[in-house]
């Protein structure tokens, strides 16, 4: 009971941070202090808070489980290209983001989308589709959180309660401290992490009696040598995974914790850091997921491995539901809590619990982002503000929090959780197939609003389609694979254990490659519909005959809106 | 010249993310106990910070600090 006690009052601090956060804020009823904490976060806590928001219990649940499964490859699929990827893309566009935001007051994505291409029901399709990508997170945050106080307090904390409970704290801190508050927890959360990851190597190290027989007992194994190494992944299944971490700039939260930096420089650190933070996190998670296959002497591990030798064993021919219930078994999400568990002291465990919650937590971001979103997206956007004024758009934001928070919960406690397990296996794919919106938008001066369109269709179909077809197909038993599409004897479309499959690559790198070019294709179909030169000059410097067109449009009353644009805005891009 | 060379760095540092030289082979053990994959991969994230400093030292986009604040 002693680690549930832990949890409870590490969810009791981040509480007292949100009313802190809360009485702290300049105006309670000022939406860009509720919203983006008054664009005013310093350095360390921007790269905390932005670190502690794109680490989510995957970090160290996920990460550790499917290397428990898959050994060191998870590291080279997630970590190593996160950490080059991420940081490049907040350098090019979470930069620009900042300064657009800072001078348009862009408070998300969709409104500088609509600004930039001049289109408004479009914007609004961008909305649902990144809305919807985004529900299963907070769903799976849910039941994540239920899951972890079940476990840490041996089956005393019942599910339900224990997704209750930390509903209720993130909902509180996140009503109450808003943007604020939700940074200073992100905060805390990272520096959890952050320690966690040396004081549970140390701890499991010391309880294994070293890791250098560990290892080699694991090489010495034909069963466990092939974790330590890459053979049984193929290159292009691996390079697939490069462009999964694209999908973090197109991340609603992501994107709109770029407008909280008071200045453009607090982004240099994070940027600059970011990778060895990751280090920091991951190498541990997947070391200890790997090296867990040697721990034997701890029952639930021994357990797990013996179902993953059932499923696996040449010529088992299993019922689906022994099948289903092998795989249950055999599943790792909580193999690092039975690794502490075994090794380490109590209270290491407990600060586990708290650690783990804090990476569960992780969708106080996104529930903020999608409150800004309804109240800036469609309640300003639809005129909800003018009639109703700005202290109503802060009341409309905190009641979708509860609503949308109470909604999430009851979901997590009906809904099975595979389904939920695939959707947010989607859901990095569709955000990566959205990147090419926001290249184009800050890139690309062809590029138009129908061009947008075409590729958020693109996504939400193709989503939807690898949806149905992995229901529709189960997973083979492990090794295995379903051709379902072929062509001159060539595999097109296959069906893996681990998912789906497109000429050897994930569905990710055509989803993302389709997206671009229906971008391109599309924009320049329509050229016509470019959006004027006075919205451009926000955007890019435009050349000498552009700005003639502009002044000529300007002069004869084609666009009424260019005089006063081209006086009182100037552009802001290099064109590229 | 600089800002080219970095830029250059950022694509042979994506491609060095293929090490498919590594692929099927544990050893050496690098302090004993790191497969030299994943020793390799996180040598690679603390050389990706190193890479991202030369990118925020010789191609900070510090124009649009001057035109986002011009407005405040």
């Amino acid at each position: 009971m002693i680690p549930a006690l832990v949890v409870f009052a590490y969810l009791g601090v981040v509480l007292c941070v949100g009313v802190l956060a809360f009485r702290t804020a300049a105006g309670p009823s000022n939406a860009e202090e509720y919203f983006l904490a008054g664009r005013s976060l310093g350095p360390t806590v921007f790269l905390l808070s932005l670190f502690g928001a794109n680490m989510t219990a995957f970090s160290i649940l996920g990460a550790s489980g499917h290397a428990f499964a898959n050994g060191i490859v998870t590291f080279g699929l997630m970590a190593s290209s996160s950490a080059l990827i991420i940081p490049l893309c907040l350098f090019v566009i979470g930069t620009r983001l900042w300064a657009l935001g800072r001078r348009n007051g862009f408070m998300t994505t969709v409104q500088m989308f609509r600004d930039r291409w001049d289109c408004g029901h479009i914007g609004t399709v961008i909305f649902a589709v990144q809305a919807a990508l985004l529900v299963p997170y907070i769903v799976i945050a849910v039941m994540g959180a239920g899951t972890t106080l079940r476990t840490v307090s041996d089956g005393l904390v019942p599910y339900w309660l224990g997704g209750a409970v930390a509903s209720l704290v993130v909902m509180g801190y996140v009503f109450l401290g808003g943007m604020r508050g939700t940074a200073w927890v992100n905060a805390i959360q990272s520096v959890l992490f952050l320690l966690f990851g040396a004081i549970a190597v140390a701890v499991v190290g010391s309880g294994m009696g070293g890791f250098r027989e560990a290892v080699e007992a694991m090489l010495a194994a034909p069963s466990t040598a092939p974790l330590l190494t890459r053979e049984r992944i193929s290159p292009l299944y691996f390079f697939s995974y490069t462009f999964i971490p694209l999908s973090s700039i197109a991340f609603p939260h992501i994107g709109i914790f770029c407008l909280t930096a008071r200045r453009l420089g607090h982004f240099r650190k994070t940027i600059v850091l970011y990778p060895l933070c990751m280090l920091a996190i991951w190498l541990p998670s997947v070391f200890l997921g790997v090296v867990a296959n040697q721990a034997r002497n701890i029952p639930a591990i021994s357990e797990k491995i013996e179902a993953r030798a059932a499923l696996s064993a040449p010529g088992a021919d299993l019922r689906n539901d022994e099948r289903d219930r092998l795989r249950a078994q055999a599943a790792g999400d909580d193999v690092i809590l039975r690794l502490v568990q075994g090794y380490a002291p109590l209270w290491i465990f407990a600060l586990l619990g708290a650690a783990v919650m804090a990476a569960v937590m992780a969708s106080d971001s996104q529930i903020l982002a999608l409150s800004t979103m309804f109240t800036e997206d469609v309640f300003t956007f639809y005129e909800g503000k003018r009639h109703f004024g700005e202290a109503a758009q802060v009341r409309t934001g905190r009641i979708f929090i509860v609503l949308f928070t109470l909604i999430a919960y009851l979901i997590a406690l009906r809904a099975p959780q595979s389904i939920f397990e695939l959707a947010t296996q989607y859901a990095f794919a569709g955000y990566a197939a959205l990147t090419p919106l926001l290249v184009a938008a800050l890139f690309w001066k062809g590029s138009t609003k129908w061009g947008a369109l075409a590729s958020t269709v693109w996504t939400a179909a193709a989503v939807l389609g690898v949806a149905v077809l992995q229901a529709a197909v189960p997973a083979p038993p492990p090794g295995g694979a379903v051709p379902i599409l072929s062509a001159g004897g060539i595999e097109v479309i296959v069906r893996g254990a681990a998912g789906t499959t497109v000429l050897g690559f994930l569905p990710v790198v055509p989803m993302t490659l389709m997206s671009a070019l229906l971008m391109v294709v599309v924009s320049k179909c329509t050229a016509a519909s470019r959006p004027g030169p006075a919205t451009l000059a926000r955007y890019f410097e435009l050349s000498s005959l552009e700005r003639a067109v502009s002044t000529a449009r300007a002069r004869t009353g084609a666009d009424s809106r260019i005089t006063a644009g081209a006086k009182t805005r100037e552009g802001l891009w290099p064109t590229i | 010249m600089r800002k080219p060379a970095v830029y250059f760095g950022v694509a042979v540092f994506y491609a060095l993310h293929q090490d498919f030289w590594l692929w099927r082979d544990a050893r050496p053990l690098i302090f004993g106990f790191l497969p030299a994959g994943l020793f390799y991969h996180a040598a690679y994230m603390a050389a990706s910070s190193l890479l991202l400093w030369g990118l925020v030292a010789f191609g900070w986009p510090s124009h649009l600090e001057k035109t986002a604040t011009r407005r405040e």
